[in-house]
């Protein structure tokens, strides 16, 4: 059995914020991750961020990964567990861990869930072919391991990661012959639309995709328009002939541990979701069981990125040894937040995480 | 519009540009549309010349007196949504940000785009900057018809035929 | 499918070269590459076929969690080769049904 005072289960941009304030708290800390590699989705992030400069606004998503990394440097009692998969998560705090083939065991005082969200899938007929995929993953080939799995696509979804992953194809050479939104209007920032005008997408609100064609592989997909009731329109059925298919409606948080462990979780569709239920200090129902990020309500990576910071503080309190700075960083990040959220688009997620808390209270 | 198709109108695209007179120097013409948390084009701006009030939610506004058409903001912008421009008699000169994989040269004659991504003419490419502040985001710098001034928004290499 | 040559924001570099066996036949992958990846490369698209129906299955997720592109990895069934880094002369094969043939 492995002995340490932190257990971070996700090496995202929450995991690795949450990291740097428990290791600057001197805590030992041990943080996994089932990839081969650190940064979660921002290492497949080649935009420049939104924001403000504490969220590292205009710098891109890869180099966030990279700084968040660097941050980590030279912390005698940090241990970094890569292609590590927790396999079980037991209420004392012990986690069970498969390192490519060895089984290992971890009990930790605190453990912080950091598991961030998967892509949502679409119903359609034929939606198992191989060529399609979700946007993430186009992204993570493209981006990451610089792979072309085709020369052309169609993305359906037209929320930031729709369009901000349409954008980056164009910029790899993928022609993006349509971005198809069911909506009568785009979902995601109009400046992103306007990056895809200028290079003539066709973006196509209030028509959704009604089969996918192919034997052994993705070949062409027939596009319907749609009515605000979201019913096919008879007569404008379109085939367009694509390599790839890419699906972006939406993510959902990854809260399959905080079950497993047995924290209370709920439905609260303004956060995405199922996520874990919490208090002020993100903690669960679970004593010394914290999460953080996408699994606790989608948003974007900056929010994810202080709410890592909020909750390694959290815990460091929690933990009887507090961060030199605590009650000042706790304060910083929790303006920065606001800052965030206080605006139109924030709007939804600060109900979602006013449900997530007033659940907690009323949880059987 | 603009909620549905990404294109501004010409209404929205007159409201942040300026006249003549104004544009006789280099000024930052902002097209951010709608209220999103983001503000690095205010941080970055050597003069103070974006401002967005208290949060960083509105909207950022120009004041062209200020604006020494520096082109920070240009390549800072995340949304690419800045574009400097400048007129005489008869030609506009802009400084867009560029991503794509056109490769463009001094003096090259381009295809010039509007927001729709339509073809509607030709520029000249006067020059291309790739400081390492940029980010791999290069400002490249094109003269086209003045008749173009409202209307043009960025590059493509042209295709004979 | 192909490799980016060249890109305005990724530094393409040049990578080492793996060699591993796909199916029985000798292909490379690069360095830096996954399993999934080097195969997609390589022109796969078919990474394993449903039980019931034998419908092929595809590249899904590329971050672990979907086991569409689960292959047998060296002998060990149930290997997520989207997160799995690719290394000199492993074989690989499409999942079967046959335990004894692992």
């Amino acid at each position: 059995m492995i002995h340490t005072d932190v257990l971070i289960i996700g090496g995202g941009p929450s995991g690795l914020t949450a990291a740097k304030m428990t290791c600057e708290a001197n805590l030992s800390t041990i943080l996994i991750d089932r990839s081969h590699i650190l940064g979660g989705q921002l290492t497949k992030q080649t935009h420049k961020f939104f924001g403000s400069k504490e969220q590292y606004a205009k710098q891109r998503g890869i180099d966030i990964a990279t700084i968040l990394q660097d941050n980590l440097q030279n912390f005698p009692h940090l241990t970094i567990m890569l292609e590590s998969t927790v396999v079980g998560l037991y209420e004392d705090k012990v986690a069970t861990i498969l390192q490519r083939n060895e089984y290992k065991k971890i009990s930790a005082k605190v453990i912080i869930l950091a598991t961030g969200a998967s892509e949502k899938f679409l119903s359609f007929e034929n939606n198992d072919l191989p060529q399609i995929m979700g946007a993430g993953a186009l992204q993570t080939i493209v981006n990451l391991y610089q792979v072309i799995p085709g020369q052309s696509m169609v993305m359906i979804g037209s929320g930031n990661i729709g369009l901000i992953v349409s954008y980056q194809m164009m910029q790899a050479g993928i022609e993006v012959k349509a971005i198809v939104e069911a909506n009568d209007c785009i979902g995601g920032y109009k400046v992103h639309a306007s990056k895809l005008k200028r290079l003539g997408v066709d973006i196509k609100t209030r028509t959704t995709i009604k089969r996918a064609i192919g034997h052994e592989k993705l070949e062409a997909v027939e596009l319907i328009q749609v009515d605000s009731d979201f019913k096919e329109i008879p007569g404008t059925s379109q085939i367009i002939e694509t390599d790839i298919l890419c699906v972006s409606v939406g993510l959902s948080p990854q809260h399959q541990l905080a079950s497993m462990i047995n924290a209370k979780t709920a439905f609260i569709p303004q956060l995405g979701g199922f996520v874990p239920l919490l208090n002020d200090q993100y903690m669960t129902s679970v004593e010394g069981v914290f999460a953080c990020g996408d699994m606790v309500g989608i948003e974007e990576a900056s929010s994810a990125m202080m709410e890592g910071y909020l909750t390694g503080l959290y815990a460091t309190q929690y933990l009887n040894q507090p961060h030199p700075k605590c009650d000042n960083l706790i304060q910083h990040y929790q303006n920065q937040l606001y800052e965030l959220r206080d605006g139109l688009f924030g709007h939804k997620t600060l109900i979602g995480i006013q449900k997530r808390k007033e659940k907690l209270t009323h949880a059987p | 519009m603009l909620h549905k198709t990404g294109v501004p109108t010409k209404e929205q695209v007159s409201s942040v540009f300026f006249d003549d007179h104004t544009l006789s120097e280099y000024k930052a013409i902002i097209e951010c549309y709608e209220d999103i948390p983001c503000n690095p084009c205010v941080t970055s701006c050597p003069v103070k010349a974006i401002s967005m009030g208290p949060t960083i939610h509105n909207q950022p506004k120009l004041n062209p007196d200020l604006c020494i058409g520096c082109s920070i903001c240009v390549t800072s912008c995340p949304g690419l949504a800045i574009i400097l421009a400048k007129v005489n008699d008869d030609k506009a000169f802009f400084k867009i940000a560029y991503e794509m994989n056109g490769v463009f040269e001094k003096d090259m004659i381009v295809s010039a785009l509007n927001r729709s991504g339509e073809v509607i003419g030709e520029g000249r490419i006067i020059s291309i900057l790739n400081h390492p502040r940029q980010l791999k985001t290069q400002l490249i710098e094109v003269e086209v018809d003045r008749s173009l001034l409202h209307d043009f928004i960025t590059i493509k290499e042209k295709i004979d035929g | 499918m192909s490799r980016i040559l060249k890109h305005p924001i990724i530094d393409v570099k040049p990578r080492d070269k793996i060699r591993f066996i796909f199916e029985g036949v000798e292909i490379e992958g690069l360095e830096g590459d996954t399993i999934a990846s080097a195969l997609i490369a390589h022109g796969v698209t078919t990474m394993a076929y449903s039980i019931k129906k034998q419908r092929p299955r595809g590249f899904y997720c590329a971050i672990g969690n979907c086991a569409s592109c689960e292959m047998t990895v060296n002998g060990h069934a149930h290997v997520r080769t989207c997160i799995t880094p690719l290394e000199e002369n492993m074989i690989v094969v499409r999942e079967q049904t046959e335990g004894q043939k692992l």
